[in-house]
């Protein structure tokens, strides 16, 4: 069977392509082979250590390999000299969102911020994020995410289509929300954004994930609810100046602004300034 | 009893995964007080780490699948171990718990007429997974917490359940931890739900989280629950193995569902090379059949690629063990291939593979739509768990329910893929229903406070444990090297010799264990949690080991080098452990009853 199966059938492209795949995964070993020549280098990690009171960075010394991210060189932290520093992981491959910190500034993913993209001749700064109240070292209180989440009117689908009770809705018309639906809750956008962040609004402004989480809804395909109002009034959408922080720490690369922010202004705009462009838009969609 | 917070729930449910969310919503609406505990935040289970798909005979993409074909398949991959009512019930209700989540919001993919699109997955005869792009999981746990959440179901996030607390012969309630604060938290609650996933992080290359650290099995064992099946655990055949971080990381097998393939150094596509007899008839015997099974030709057989995970697993490392391995130790799995094959095929790819094509950008520095990826063989799910009825979901000590990877009994000897997604909702669903009728047709439990301060004495234990310079040991060094023994002793390929130096291996550090001392105060300290968690580790891997040795052949995802093939002797019963009156562990074999003549008929139809 052995050599047969190999010959038999074996068209001309998947011929090839199997030659292909071991002289480029050739490369990429050669790749890595080249970086991983010399011994492990060592890198400074300056970690903020403290709680709710207070706190300061702390440094640390530890050896960093080929491929490691920042995600890796805090366990090494923990478990070499401070087994009690605080961090939460889960997935270590950016599905989680549980591991979002502030690397040398920037609202990340620890667990998807390469070493070797960071300048290591300095110390790696890493601290929690400062829209939300410290726990512990990298730990943030993030309850409020959640508070908020559960004054969003919910899902509510139209009768279904189909006489066994299910829905029929195009691919291109499911595009626009599965962009939306990729959130995995970091809230790095909800650290960033200077409302939340600087002007402390969270009592009036819901902050970009959940404005991304309105906009899945009511762009759902099957969704009957109008959550418009509260746009306006509970949710806070005119705090946002669209400065599209938001959208460039965005792990998930969505276009937070663009694609759900300003289109869930312009239903603001739309149903409460200008009631003639509303029916305009209402006629238009009827056609 | 000192004074602990204290919470009075009909229902508990440990665990907010699929299984964990689908139980509480089920037994919410049967109007339960249901209370919901998890030890990381909300909608971070594994359950969001699902990649591939849902199994559940839609029949929305090959109108030949029915909920027939999809029991046939499971009990075949299962290898005829499965309990098949819950085979059966499986089967027959996972399409509505798909069709549900629609109702609930979810918005899978989309078939060209506008219906759910299903996929391609090893094992199913047919296509049949529906899914979200390769975010399956990230698209059930989110539908399901929101769902929850605006029930009002009482959530307990960052928290962990350390004990079950029984009154005499039942369940009185769990004791718990917060990990903000480090504070005690007392649950009294009727009847108990676990759904705490499984315990991958006995091992060292895992595609598993912190928290897969058998807490459920352990918690369900020391209240004196049976386990069973606990031999299976299932290596994902494709794990990255570059860089060394990410070892262990998961490549779903999306990737040659959508038309992915193994290659070894040499440049052979060697899964054609030992197709199982059992799958001859169903699988393609050329490379070009393949393709077009993939591509949806319906009178096409599946590429071997798409065999069951522990055939692929082994067959691979066969190609690595005998020299042929690809540069880093395991083998390349190319989907850029199909640039030969399909126009436009990179953005293909990103478009059915965006989250894999992202963490391959991003972890490994390599474009898999141009370059093929290295991977090898990850510890990833545990078939075996809390042995349960098919229907109620119910343990062997009343009161006591476990769903999802918890429990025991659906997947055999070995899961489809798919099939665990199908599982939760399906089971979550019934264990909720069954759990709130029990507390419904029960008395409140008492919850002796004896017991709940022996509990909170022991928690706190690691902290006053003293440490005499060089000789204290953290619990990190004991989790390591527990982890690296299962993985070398007890893994993919094992043996009787080295299972028994386990056994004392898993003696000694039984004795580490119980000496390590943890610094720092109980606020948010994963050094006293780990601490924590290494009693369950070390129960899991010991009922691993010990099933493992009972069963004296190969079948499923257990491979016996000295009894390499399968033996008939061991066809007709499950291995099941229990805790005996000194805290020994007994092994038993349970006798699985015959099945019932209508099913052995559609088995023998699908053969
Ligand atoms: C990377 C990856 C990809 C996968 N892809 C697929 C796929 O495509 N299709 C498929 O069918 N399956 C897939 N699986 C398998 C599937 O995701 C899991 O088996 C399934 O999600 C388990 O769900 P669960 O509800 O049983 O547990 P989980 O979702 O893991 O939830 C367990 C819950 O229990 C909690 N918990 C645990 N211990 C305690 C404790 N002591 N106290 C309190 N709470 C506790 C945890 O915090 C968590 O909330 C994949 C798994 C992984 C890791
Ligand atoms: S664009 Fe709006 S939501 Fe985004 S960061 Fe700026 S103000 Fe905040
Ligand atoms: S929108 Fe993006 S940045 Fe914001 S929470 Fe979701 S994934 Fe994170
Ligand atoms: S650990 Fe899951 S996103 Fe980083």
């Amino acid at each position: 069977m052995t050599a047969t199966a190999r010959v038999a059938g074996v068209g001309a492209g998947a011929g090839a392509a199997s030659h292909d795949v071991v002289k480029s995964g050739q490369r990429a070993a050669a790749r890595s082979d080249q970086s991983a020549g010399g011994e492990a280098k060592r890198a400074t990690f300056h970690v903020w250590r403290g709680d709710g009171a207070g706190g300061e960075f702390k440094s640390y010394e530890t050896s960093v390999s080929e491929g490691m991210v920042v995600l890796d060189a805090i366990h090494q932290i923990q478990a070499e000299s401070a087994n009690d520093l605080a961090v939460r992981w889960n997935c270590k491959a950016g599905k989680c969102g549980s591991c979002s910190a502030e690397v040398n500034g920037m609202p990340k993913l620890m667990c998807m911020t390469r070493l070797n993209d960071l300048d290591l001749d300095e110390p790696v700064t890493v601290e929690p994020m400062h829209a939300f109240p410290v726990v512990r070292d990298l730990v943030t209180d993030v309850s409020w995410n959640f508070e908020v989440k559960k004054r969003i009117r919910k899902f509510t689908p139209r009768a279904p289509d189909a006489p066994d009770g299910t829905w029929r809705m195009a691919q291109s018309d499911v595009d626009r929300v599965q962009e939306f639906r990729k959130c995995v809750e970091c809230f790095l956008c909800q650290d960033v954004c200077h409302v939340l962040r600087d002007h402390q609004k969270h009592d009036e402004f819901i902050g970009p994930r959940f404005l991304v989480h309105v906009a899945a809804l009511e762009m759902h395909p099957l969704d009957t609810e109008n959550r418009v109002d509260e746009l306006r009034t509970a949710h806070g959408i005119g705090y946002c100046n669209i400065t599209k922080c938001c959208t460039r720490v965005c792990p998930e690369n969505i276009t937070i602004t663009d694609n759900a922010i300003i289109p869930l202004k312009e239903r603001v705009v739309d149903q409460h300034y200008d009631p003639l462009r509303g029916l305009v838009r209402l006629f238009r969609r009827g056609k | 009893m000192a004074d602990y917070e204290t919470h009075a729930h009909d229902v508990l449910v440990v665990g907010a995964g699929g299984a964990g969310l689908r139980a509480a919503i089920e037994a919410a609406k049967s109007g339960a007080r249901v209370g919901l505990v998890c030890k990381s935040l909300l909608g971070k289970a594994h359950t969001v780490m699902a990649e591939g798909g849902v199994a559940a005979a839609l029949s929305n993409v090959d109108d030949r699948d029915s909920w027939r074909v999809h029991f046939a398949d499971t009990m075949r991959g299962g290898q005829y171990l499965n309990n098949w009512r819950m085979a059966e019930l499986h089967a027959k209700e996972a399409p509505d718990r798909v069709r549900e989540l629609e109702a609930w919001g979810a918005v899978f993919d989309r078939t060209p007429d506008g219906r759910i699109l299903q996929r391609n997955f090893g094992g199913h005869k047919y296509p049949r997974l529906a899914h979200v792009g390769d975010r399956t999981g990230l698209e059930m746990i989110r539908t399901l917490q929101d769902y929850a959440v605006q029930m009002g179901i009482d959530v307990h996030m960052e928290c962990t359940v350390v004990d079950l607390i029984r009154d005499g012969e039942r369940i009185a309630g769990a004791f718990a931890y917060d990990r903000d604060r480090g504070r005690f938290k007392v649950f009294e609650s009727r009847a108990i739900v676990l759904a705490t996933g499984g315990i991958g992080r006995a091992y060292s290359v895992t595609s598993n989280s912190w928290e897969y650290t058998g807490d459920g099995h352990s918690l369900a064992y020391r209240a004196g629950a049976a386990l069973q099946d606990m031999e299976f655990v299932q290596f994902h055949p494709t794990g990255m193995v570059w860089p060394p971080s990410v070892k262990g990381i998961l490549v779903t097998e999306g990737v040659r569902g959508e038309g992915g393939i193994l290659v070894n150094r040499e440049g052979r596509r060697f899964m054609f090379d030992d197709i199982p007899e059992n799958y001859r008839s169903q699988t393609a015997d050329n490379e070009e059949e393949g393709w077009r099974y993939v591509q949806g030709d319906k009178s096409a057989r599946r590429p071997p690629e798409l065999l069951t995970r522990d055939h692929i697993a082994r067959a691979i490392m066969r190609e690595v063990r005998e020299g042929r391995g690809s540069p880093h130790g395991g083998v390349f799995l190319d989907i850029s291939w199909i640039s030969s094959k399909m126009r436009n095929a990179p953005d293909h790819i990103k478009k059915k593979l965006p989250s894999m094509y992202h963490q391959f950008k991003q972890l490994a520095d390599i474009d898999i739509t141009a370059e093929p990826m290295e991977v090898g063989p990850t510890t990833h799910y545990v078939m075996g768990g809390v042995r349960v009825d098919g229907d109620s979901q119910m343990s062997t000590l009343p009161g006591l329910f476990a769903a999802g990877e918890a429990a025991a009994g659906l997947h055999g000897a070995n899961r489809l893929g798919g099939n665990s997604l199908s599982d939760l909702l399906v089971f979550g669903m019934r264990a909720g229903e069954y759990a709130a009728k029990y507390a419904a047709e029960t008395s409140p439990a008492r919850i002796p406070p004896d017991e709940v301060d022996a509990a909170a004495k022991v928690a706190l234990e690691p902290f006053g444990r003293a440490t005499n310079g060089s000789s204290a040991e953290g619990p990190y060094q004991v989790q390591d090297t527990l982890q690296d023994m299962m993985q070398d002793l007890v893994g993919i390929v094992r043996r009787q010799e080295e299972m028994q130096r386990a056994l004392d291996g898993i003696a000694a550090l039984r004795l580490r264990a119980a000496a390590v001392s943890v610094t720092g105060n109980r606020e948010y300290n994963p050094g006293w949690h780990t601490a924590l968690d290494l009693e369950n580790l070390l129960i899991v891997s010991e009922a691993v080991t010990r099933s493992a040795l009972e069963r004296q052949e190969s079948r499923g995802a257990q491979f016996r080098e000295d009894y390499p093939d399968k033996d008939p002797a061991y066809a007709n019963f499950n291995i099941t452990v229990t805790r005996g009156r000194k805290g020994e562990m007994i092994v038993s074999r349970v006798p699985i009853p015959p099945m019932r003549d209508d099913l052995k008929q559609i088995v023998e139809e699908n053969k």
